[in-house]
């Protein structure tokens, strides 16, 4: 299936990502090539198969709602770009 | 004293003996560090990167996506620059309570683990040991190297697709990918949260063992663990091999490898069968679906496990008006060109439209891979395959085609899409003299015939004690 420059255009849109034109042209060729190549999976027969998401027979796993020992709010914001008293500090959202 | 060249485990005897101090040790090691490392250039940062304790024990390196409190942890990424964790993965928490010092500064590798080469590295491609104009393989190509250079005792590495493995082919030493579930991933920065393991790369067989002694076991931190008792590793260096079952699978011996590769391969099964072992050709039908199904899988499973970098809680931020476009900005500045080509693509399979065709559907081929080595474990202990179809490739060599990138990682790939462990073993060396790599594979929690059959293999060989001249 080929993938063509406003496709990226979108997909980098939804993945929050800015792309200059030259490299949106070069990333699109890329892509096309590889899905190319992806594409080769087409040629099997999979409407039986169940998927596989996970490997391990897992599912649902619990733990008792207890508190236990967490990161104090001056280490969890110790990495932060910009911060004040306990929170994060974002450009303003709204209007 | 030259203690660099020892293994963990002749260093340990050492210890124990009070021949030589932990400190030794370490000054020892990063006396060697300094003198090697401007030509190898595996660690991340040699100045400032100070230890976080005293050392009281053997010094271990540590790929530099493994959370370490305090210690920079950038996933040799921009837009992680100078992020320290404010605590341990769970591996780490391990390695200290067995004693080890965790090296100050991190091994390098390809951003978020994207790549086969190190050259995806923030910080720069790091240079095989045996040929420095050749790359060391990668993701976890700082580690590889470093411990074939003499630069690290033993290292952890991540492999998702390949990443352990595949650097310790090129760079001539040992390294195992362990069992999904069987070592938790608990601190460690997701890639591909259905593929992605920690494990070992070391000198010998028997480091290998004794580290996944340290770091293998259930984890209430990290919910895909498995709840699976740990056997001692130590006890299946037994030597033994009489009588185990090994399948060779045609399709990995193909059209496309390095002839060196299979002559050297082939040598192994002889020695191999010489030691006792039964050799049978066996069949793993799916096998060329395996990186295309690897390329759907682990960019949508990244596309999302990405999406937390973005500038808000840490890290690098770039200057913007609004929120979206603080994302934007950030994520354009912060990432290099492979993360963006593999977000892309994730995102792109697993959206609007797209998501039946490409995820799903490789979640179906999914379960035909796994099904293949099922099969083919009915009748085997284990199989015998090439690590890599070729020695290591020159830096710069493969840097403008993503595709042959990713097929250098061919023979690994399965591995991680059914879950099960595989090491990687040296098996001799080309005429240019690289080293090439002899990958065992086992059944799920079975790590014990991998360390059993790749012991027997090694001590019967001179290759684990040849060292590269730097």
């Amino acid at each position: 299936m080929a993938i063509n420059q406003d496709t990226v255009k979108h997909v980098a849109h939804l993945a929050r990502i800015d792309l200059e034109q030259k490299e949106l042209e070069k990333i699109s060729q890329q892509l096309h090539a590889i899905l190319d190549y992806i594409d080769t999976l087409r040629k099997l027969d999979v409407k039986d198969v169940p998927p596989t998401s996970h490997i391990l027979p897992i599912k649902n796993v619990l733990r008792q709602d207890l508190p236990q020992e967490s990161l104090p709010v001056d280490e969890a914001l110790k990495n932060a770009p910009n911060k004040e008293r306990n929170f994060f500090v974002v450009p303003k959202v709204i209007e | 004293m030259e203690l660099y060249k020892l293994t963990a485990h002749t260093l340990r005897e050492k210890l124990n003996k009070k021949e030589v101090s932990p400190q030794d040790i370490l000054s020892d090691l990063k006396g060697r560090i300094k003198e090697v490392d401007p030509k190898v250039r595996a660690y991340v940062r040699l100045e400032g990167a100070e230890e976080a304790q005293a050392p009281k024990g053997i010094p271990i390196s540590i790929k530099d996506n493994i959370c370490t409190e305090g210690l920079n942890t950038e996933c040799c990424s921009k837009i992680l620059e100078g992020f320290q964790p404010p605590y341990d993965a769970t591996v780490i928490k391990k390695l200290k309570e067995a004693g080890l010092t965790i090296l100050g500064t991190k091994t390098n590798m390809d951003e978020f683990a994207f790549g086969s080469s190190t050259e995806n590295s923030y910080f720069g491609t790091t240079h095989n040991p045996w040929s420095l104009e050749r790359v060391p393989g990668g993701s976890s190509g700082g580690s590889a190297a470093a411990v074939a250079a003499d630069e690290a005792i033993w290292a952890l590495g991540s492999d998702t697709g390949g990443s352990i493995r595949q650097p310790a082919a090129f760079c001539g030493v040992v390294g195992m990918k362990p069992t999904y579930g069987r070592v938790s991933r608990y601190g460690l920065i997701a890639f591909a949260s259905s593929l992605d393991q920690i494990g070992p790369i070391t000198k010998d067989v028997e480091d290998c063992a004794l580290l996944m002694n340290m770091i293998a076991g259930f984890d209430p931190k990290d919910s895909t663990s498995a709840d699976i008792k740990v056997p001692d590793y130590t006890k299946s260096l037994a030597n033994n091999i009489k009588g185990t079952k090994i399948g060779i699978p045609k399709e990995y011996f193909v059209k496309g490898m390095s002839g060196e590769i299979k002559g050297l391969v082939e040598e192994a099964v002889e020695k191999l069968k010489s030691l006792g072992a039964g050799v049978k050709e066996v069949s793993l039908p799916h096998t060329q679906y395996a990186v295309p199904v690897y390329y759907i899988i682990a960019t949508a499973e990244a596309s999302s496990n990405l999406a937390r970098f973005d500038g808000v809680q840490y890290g690098f931020r770039a200057k913007a008006g609004d929120l979206i476009d603080m994302y934007k900005k950030t994520r354009e500045q912060g990432f290099g060109q492979e993360a963006k080509r593999r977000v892309l693509l994730g995102t792109f399979a697993l959206s609007h439209g797209y998501y039946d065709a490409y995820y799903l559907n490789a979640l179906k081929v999914r379960t035909l891979i796994k099904q293949d080595f099922e099969k083919v474990f009915n009748e085997c202990d284990c199989i015998i395959t090439p690590t890599a179809p070729t020695p290591a490739f020159k830096i710069g060599e493969k840097a403008d085609d993503p595709l042959q990138m990713y097929l250098s990682d061919i023979y690994t790939i399965s591995v991680n899409l059914a879950g099960i462990p595989g090491v990687s073993l040296p098996c001799g060396f080309t005429k240019q003299n690289l080293p090439a790599g002899l990958q065992i594979l086992g059944k799920a929690f079975d790590e014990e015939t991998l360390i059993k059959v790749a012991h027997a293999y090694e001590q019967s060989t001179p290759w684990h004690k040849m060292k590269p001249r730097l």
